[in-house]
């Protein structure tokens, strides 16, 4: 064997024994999903399409890091150069190496060490427009590219404000050593194919000829015997990672390609811990985007946040209070450059751990309701914050809807609560008590006040009718005519609750409806973006001195242009908001309550009222 | 020369202050935001424990001031400057006033009870406060509901806006508790056929006859007590209101209807305390009332010489702790500026 | 308890030397706010399933403290966990997460 030497063994080794291991895990977790989504894969791959979409967003996402451009620029390069800049090393090493063998078929090593091997070969430095000339300046062109987004990676470590970071990953030591060979990788390629260049006085480009012979200068060891060490070297740092890559974060390397496949297969995250929870959970770069968007770092949780979560479910040891610690708002999911659907990972883990607490529902056994054509569910927070109740079925008394208050005696939980807490099969019991009532009114629309219940009502009540926030109903009413209105356009922030915006994507109907009667200002994380109250059901642990600073946290924000007005759509994010702001916290509904005109408005006794439903317990003896 | 002493606030604590130091022979200027004197005691009916009327309490106070004491209504502080021993304070009318001592008493504010929204102060309108009943009671009036009937029953709210982590008072306002039985066996005399029923958490008689008057509702005037806080209220389409608590004594969840509800609401700083007291960079506490120099031996004075603290600016204080706590802030300066 | 050599009927008040207070240590070890509870009750107002039937979780809490577990055992089943009853209480005791750590110490204590 001609091109062959002894350290090409590492890099050997360690590209054999990583194959293996991907291929070992991909084999895994393929074989483990359920069968349907079997047939999902294998008639995923008899579609062109399907494998088209997902490899153009393998590329896009994998290698170009789109997501990650959108983030920051900077962070994008940064990702873009290491990853794009390697499969073009190899992609067009491996073009180059051809030129020379006649053939693709070389040993695996072959075009990663190929200035080792053919330097003698080469055609004289000047000689740039041959095609071995242009394949020199590509080479280090691409080379440079890589190495760029090196210096940009250290620069990281010092300053990683630049990259649109605060706080960035707190790392461990197989992350740590597979990170070390990762950036030593490209340097050391440098050195070697530099110092060969120069030794043999030509077979570089434009960047390792002239570096090559000024090392060689200034060396004093032997230059080939220097060479050789560092294609030693470089041969070494690869086998490392290669080896070390499928326990440390780089797994999510081959594993975001799989993923992307999945998802274009069609596969759903389950409720359990699924083959597909493990793809997500392996496709996690640990890039910490989801660190500094998370709100419990203002109340000084810093070890809970979703990275560190996933990390410990890939290690199989979450801590209790890891797996607890978290709002469920959803912020980390909107800027996670995989696309990992975070909170669902976390209530899957929730579910392992209280799913089998025992409840006792039974009180819930008669129950009756009178028919209507609208059910006005307020919600239990709701029943708090009257003046919600009040303005809602005032507008809706003004607009002549026949409707039922549900809830007005007694509520019914409407389960997320417990969901938010792993007991999905606990909540199934309210909601089938809740199912009975709402058929029973035969209504064709059910309007809540309650983000949280709106939220449940759509994703796991199944019901034949339509379900609306108050938002979204007073909008429809306003714009059939059936409200008159009187905005006095007082300045007004609005506040996007987390289960309603991030949670159902309803962001337009609050503003539309806030347009009719107020001035929007500005508000600087919104929408997606929006923080989170510090009120939310999701968390567990958390002190109310805790909970204060994210409230204070989001109201600074929220009050930086000086609105008169802080509006929200959940009695919760109310009652959170009120005692700390300085300005008045009011509901979307009370505010387009008070632009009717006065001589409009409905006096109380034309609401419909008390024992229009009502829920009795069986009178038993204790 | 005569000392000129400025008193911030002219509520009892400031009055009886000013009235002590111009018998000492100090000259006294007393600064007021309201158009007139007085403080919150002027609009009081009647006060506890011997529910005798507030206004002789305020002649005897008014009684004391003499010449020496300069009143200025209408003003409020708009910067504090220390200069040698001297403290000129810029008002807001532009003038000035200069004097050797500063005597903070700018004491305090009731809760807004619309922060407790699920009590329903300002959505319903049956709904009113203690002090809004004082008011009745003081114009004369007898306690209707807002569509002018005669009550046949009323719930008296302990601890509103006090005690209350969630709105971030956790304090205890101290005087509720008495004046929330003052004003039940008051409601009693007036309308003996009205039942009065006070949900309450601790009944906190802690002063002289304070205890008497607990004993004497229960005895001659059957005011109910029911042992537990209020969780919300809500409005039946008569305007009569639904109480929910949790009857703790019988651990049941307790309904109730009433005719109107009244809100004892608590003690909090007045927001031109703080303002002063960053403008002079004194230590407030925790709970927003000023700190002292030292809470058992320093009480009247404070970490800078010169400027003293009097009455409710400390926190939640009864009339007749006020008026001590006063002259004994005039004691101290007038020691102070005597011996010097 | 000292034997005289005779019983008349079993002692029903609460024997607080003898009870159990594991639990009560394992829900206060992970959830130090509920020692702020001063027992006003608006956690029980307010509760969605304190209307439907005796659920009062208040008395729970009390019954946990003096080591009364086998009574709570069964009610602590009927909360919806709604979150009412976190948002009324003066004191701010995190009761979700009493509720939960209530039933981890029966899974785990029994």
């Amino acid at each position: 064997m001609i091109n062959f030497n002894l350290f090409v063994l590492p890099f050997f080794f360690g590209l054999l024994y990583m194959l293996l291991a991907i291929g070992k895990s991909w084999y895994r977790w393929i074989s483990a999903l359920p069968a349907i989504d079997k047939v999902k894969v294998t008639s995923g791959i008899r579609h062109p399409g399907q494998v088209i979409s997902a490899l153009k967003e393998v590329f896009l996402e994998a290698f170009i890091h789109r997501r990650m451009w959108k983030l920051n620029p900077l962070l994008g390069y940064l990702h873009m150069s290491f990853a794009l800049g390697w499969l073009l090393l190899i992609v067009l090493g491996n073009m180059e190496s051809r030129f020379y063998s006649g053939t693709h078929l070389n040993a695996p090593y072959y075009p990663i060490f190929l200035k080792f091997f053919i330097h003698d070969k080469l055609v004289l430095f000047f000689e740039v427009y041959s095609v071995p000339g242009v394949f020199r300046f590509i080479m280090d062109f691409v080379l440079l590219f890589v190495l760029s987004g090196l210096v940009l990676a250290f620069i990281k470590r010092k300053h990683s404000k630049w990259f649109g970071m605060k706080q960035t990953t707190t790392h461990q030591l197989t992350d740590r050593v597979a990170l070390t060979c990762l950036w030593l990788i490209f340097p050391m390629r440098l050195l070697a194919e530099s110092y060969t260049a120069g030794y043999y006085g030509n077979g570089g480009g434009f960047m390792t000829q002239p570096l090559g012979n000024a090392l060689v200068y200034i060396t004093p060891l032997p230059s080939e015997f220097i060479a050789y060490t560092m294609w030693w070297g470089y041969s070494l740092v690869l086998g490392i990672f290669f080896v070390t890559l499928p326990y440390s974060r780089y797994m999510h390397i081959p594993t975001e390609v799989l993923l992307i496949f999945f998802r274009h297969f069609g596969i759903q995250p389950k409720k359990w811990y699924s083959s597909f929870t493990e793809t997500e959970v392996h496709a996690c770069s640990r890039c910490g985007v989801c660190i500094d968007v998370c709100p419990l770092r203002a109340a000084e949780v810093i070890d809970s946040q979703a990275v560190y979560f996933i990390r410990g479910v890939r290690d199989n040891y979450v801590p209790e209070e890891i797996t607890q610690k978290c709002l469920i708002c959803g912020r980390c999911q909107e800027v996670c450059p995989v696309g990992i659907k975070t909170d669902a990972l976390r209530l899957i883990k929730r579910r392992e751990l209280n799913s089998g607490q025992a409840t006792e529902f039974r009180y819930l056994s008669n129950g009756h309701a009178k028919p209507a054509d609208v059910i006005y569910f307020s919600g239990c927070m709701t029943h708090l914050t009257p003046t919600i109740i009040r303005a809602t079925k005032g507008i809706m008394t003004k607009a002549g809807v026949n409707y039922i208050h549900l809830d007005e005696n007694q509520t019914i939980c409407c389960g997320r609560p417990l969901m938010i807490a792993g007991k999905d099969r606990q909540a199934s019991e309210l909601i089938e008590f809740n199912k009975l009532l709402i058929k029973q009114t035969q209504a064709k629309l059910l309007v809540t006040s309650c983000p949280i219940c709106y939220r449940v009502f759509r994703e796991e009540y199944n019901i034949p009718i339509r379900i609306q926030h108050h938002s979204q109903y007073i909008l429809d009413l306003v714009k059939t005519g059936k409200i008159p209105l009187q905005g006095n356009f007082r300045r007004v922030a609005y506040h996007d609750p987390c289960e309603l915006g991030r949670g159902t994507k309803t962001f337009e109907a609050p503003r539309e409806l806030l347009g009719k009667v107020a001035d929007l200002v500005p508000v600087r994380d919104q929408t997606n973006n929006a923080h989170c109250c510090g009120g939310s059901l999701g968390i567990f642990e958390i002190s109310s001195h805790q909970r204060d600073t994210m409230t204070k946290q989001a109201l600074e924000i929220l009050l930086e242009h000086e609105p008169e007005t802080l509006a929200t759509a959940c009695p919760l994010c109310k009652k959170t908001f009120s005692p700390h702001s300085p300005v008045k916290v009011m509901d979307i509904a009370e505010l387009v309550y008070q632009a009717i005109p006065e001589k409009e408005l409905p006096t109380i006794s034309q609401l419909p009222h008390l024992s229009s439903c009502f829920v009795s317990a069986q009178s038993r003896p204790e | 020369m005569k000392q000129r002493i400025i008193i911030i606030g002219s509520g009892v604590a400031g009055l009886t202050t000013a009235g002590v130091l111009a018998e000492n022979g100090f000259e006294v200027v007393v600064l007021e935001k309201e158009s007139r004197i007085g403080g919150h005691v002027r609009k009081w009916d009647r006060l506890f424990p011997n529910r005798r009327p507030a206004n002789e309490v305020m002649e005897f106070i008014e009684k004391v001031l003499n010449s020496s004491v300069d009143l200025r209504c209408g003003v409020t502080v708009n910067g504090v400057i220390r200069h040698d021993e001297e403290f000129i304070v810029l008002l807001s009318n532009n003038e000035t006033v200069t004097g050797h001592a500063l005597v903070l008493a700018t004491g305090f504010q009731l809760f807004d009870a619309h922060k407790k929204e699920e009590y329903g102060y300002g959505i319903y309108d049956n709904v009113i406060t203690s002090a809004e009943l004082e008011t009745i009671f003081k114009e004369g009036k007898q306690l209707t509901t807002n569509e002018g009937k005669t009550p046949h029953r009323v719930g008296i709210i302990h601890c509103v806006g006090s005690r209350d982590e969630k709105v971030g008072n956790l304090y205890c306002s101290k005087v509720c508790c008495v004046t929330g039985v003052k004003q039940a066996i008051e409601i009693r005399e007036q309308l003996p056929e009205c039942e009065v029923f006070s949900f309450y958490m601790d009944l906190r008689m802690y002063d002289r006859h304070f205890e008497e008057l607990y004993y004497e509702a229960q005895q001659q005037w059957a005011v109910n007590f029911i042992r537990g806080r209020l969780s919300e209220c809500s409005e039946n389409p008569d305007h009569t209101l639904i109480l929910k608590a949790e009857d703790t004594l019988t651990g049941r969840p307790l309904k109730m209807t009433v005719d109107i509800v009244i809100l004892l609401v608590g003690i909090i700083p007045d927001p031109e305390t703080g303002k002063i007291a960053s403008m002079l960079g004194l230590p407030i506490g925790t709970d927003g009332f000023l700190m002292s120099g030292d809470e058992h031996i320093k009480d009247n004075t404070t970490t800078i010489p010169g400027i003293y603290l009097t009455g409710a600016v400390k926190g939640p204080a009864s009339i007749v702790n006020t008026i001590a706590d006063a002259r004994a802030t005039a004691q101290q300066i007038t020691s102070r500026f005597m011996a010097g | 308890m000292k034997d005289f050599g005779y019983t008349l009927q079993p002692d029903f008040s609460i024997d607080f030397d003898r009870n159990d207070k594991r639990m009560m240590l394992y829900v206060v070890n992970h959830e130090p706010s509920l020692n702020l509870c001063i027992g006003c009750g608006s956690c029980t107002a307010t509760c969605s399933t304190g209307h439907f039937t005796s659920f009062n979780i208040r008395a729970i809490h009390t019954l946990l403290r003096r080591g009364e577990t086998h009574q709570l055992k069964q009610e602590i089943r009927k909360c919806m966990f709604c979150g009412k009853c976190q948002l009324v209480c003066p004191r701010g005791v995190n009761l979700r997460n009493v509720i939960l750590r209530i039933n981890r110490a029966i899974e785990q204590i029994g």
